[in-house]
C-alpha cells in the first residue's frame, strides 16, 4: 500500500466489503490465555489498550488477512513486553526454542 | 443464550452451538509457541503468576450475555433503574454487582422510533464485561466497514428489517467508550417477571443486530 487515502488501513469504517460471515467459534485455551495475558500485563502497568492497538495497526493490512485475531494479539503483546523491558528478544527466542522441543501439539508443549 | 441469526444443526457442535476450535491436539503453531513462551517467561520473571492467569480465564469464562440480559430485564421492569442506566450505565451496572472496569459504558434505548446498533470500526471494542468476548463477525472487516454506511442492509443480513419510518443510529465504539443496546421490550413479554424476562434478551439484541426473542 503506497497510496494514502487520508486514513490508515485499520480505520475501515465505510470501506467497501463483502457479506458478513455469521460463523462463530468457541475460544480455545491458548486464545483465552492470550486474552488473559493482555488483561494482566495491562493491570501490571506493562502495557495499555492503546499500546496493544498501536502494534496491531503497525502490522498493516496483510496481517489482518493472514493472521487470526489472537495471533495478532500475542504478536503485539510480545512486542509490548520487549518494549517494556519485561522480557528480551533473546529470552523469548530461547524460550520458544525450548517450548518447540517439548512436542508437536499444544497440549504437549504447554 | 440463543443466537438469533443462524439456524444451523447443532450436531458436532459445542454446548453453546459453535464448532469446537481445535485446541490441545493440533499441530503447534508459531503463535501458540510464542504464547506459551511469553507466559512462562512472565511468570518466571515475577511479572505474573500462574494463579492470576487461571483466575483471569475463569473470570472471563464467567462473563456471558446473561449478565447484560439481567441489566436489560431490570431496566424493563424498574423505571428508576432504567433512568439510572441511561444516565450512567457503568454506575448502574456496578450497582447490580457487575465489574465494568475503567471504561465508560453507555446504554442506548431502542424505542418505536429509534433502533440502535453498535460497531467498532477501528478494532473490536465491545462491552466484554457485560457480554463476554465479542463474536467473530463483530471483529470482521465486513461488519466493521459496512455497518456505518449501510446499516439497514447489514441488519437485513442478520434477518432484521427496520421499518423505513424508524431511525437507525449507529454507534462506533472506542477503547474507552463502549455501548450496550437496551432493546425495546416485546409486547408478548409484558407482565413477566424480571427473571423470566432476562431469558428473552439475547446477545445480538444488545449489540443491536436483532430483537429480543421468546425463549425456546
Amino acid at each position: 500500500m503506497t497510496e494514502f487515502f487520508g486514513k490508515r488501513w485499520h480505520d475501515m469504517g465505510g470501506d467497501p466489503a463483502g457479506t458478513i460471515n455469521p460463523d462463530e467459534h468457541d475460544f480455545a485455551l491458548w486464545e483465552k490465555r492470550v486474552d488473559a495475558l493482555m488483561v494482566l500485563t495491562s493491570a501490571a502497568g506493562l502495557m495499555t489498550t492503546d499500546s496493544l492497538r498501536r502494534v496491531l495497526e503497525d502490522m498493516g493490512p496483510d496481517a489482518y488477512e493472514t493472521m487470526t485475531y489472537y495471533e495478532r494479539w500475542i504478536a503485539s503483546i510480545a512486542q509490548n513486553m520487549v518494549e517494556a523491558g519485561a522480557v528480551t528478544t533473546e529470552e523469548l527466542g530461547a524460550k520458544m526454542a525450548e517450548v518447540r522441543a517439548r512436542g508437536v501439539t499444544y497440549g504437549a508443549a504447554s | 443464550m440463543p443466537h438469533d441469526h443462524h439456524d444451523h444443526s447443532h450436531e458436532g457442535l459445542s454446548p453453546s452451538g459453535h464448532p469446537y476450535r481445535a485446541d490441545n491436539d493440533t499441530d503447534l503453531s508459531y503463535w501458540q509457541v510464542m504464547e506459551i513462551a511469553l507466559r512462562e517467561l512472565l511468570i518466571k520473571k515475577g511479572h505474573l503468576t500462574a494463579a492470576q492467569i487461571h483466575a483471569q480465564i475463569n473470570a472471563m469464562d464467567s462473563r456471558s450475555p446473561a449478565n447484560g440480559a439481567r441489566v436489560v430485564a431490570r431496566a424493563w421492569v424498574d423505571p428508576e433503574f432504567k433512568a439510572a442506566l441511561l444516565d450512567n450505565a457503568g454506575e448502574a451496572s456496578r450497582a447490580m454487582g457487575f465489574d465494568i472496569g475503567p471504561m465508560h459504558l453507555i446504554a442506548l434505548e431502542n424505542t418505536d422510533k429509534v433502533h440502535n446498533v453498535v460497531v467498532c470500526t477501528l478494532c473490536s471494542c465491545y462491552p466484554r464485561n457485560l457480554l463476554g468476548l465479542p463474536p467473530d463477525w463483530y471483529k470482521s472487516r465486513a461488519y466493521r466497514s459496512r455497518t456505518v454506511i449501510e446499516p439497514r442492509k447489514v441488519l437485513s443480513e442478520f434477518g432484521l428489517i427496520i421499518p423505513e419510518q424508524m431511525q437507525v443510529r449507529v454507534h462506533d465504539s472506542t477503547a474507552d467508550m463502549r455501548y450496550i443496546v437496551v432493546p425495546a421490550q416485546p409486547e408478548d413479554s409484558f407482565g413477566l417477571s424480571e427473571g423470566e424476562l432476562a431469558a428473552w434478551v439475547t446477545r445480538d439484541s444488545m449489540i443491536g443486530v436483532s430483537l429480543p426473542l421468546a425463549p425456546q
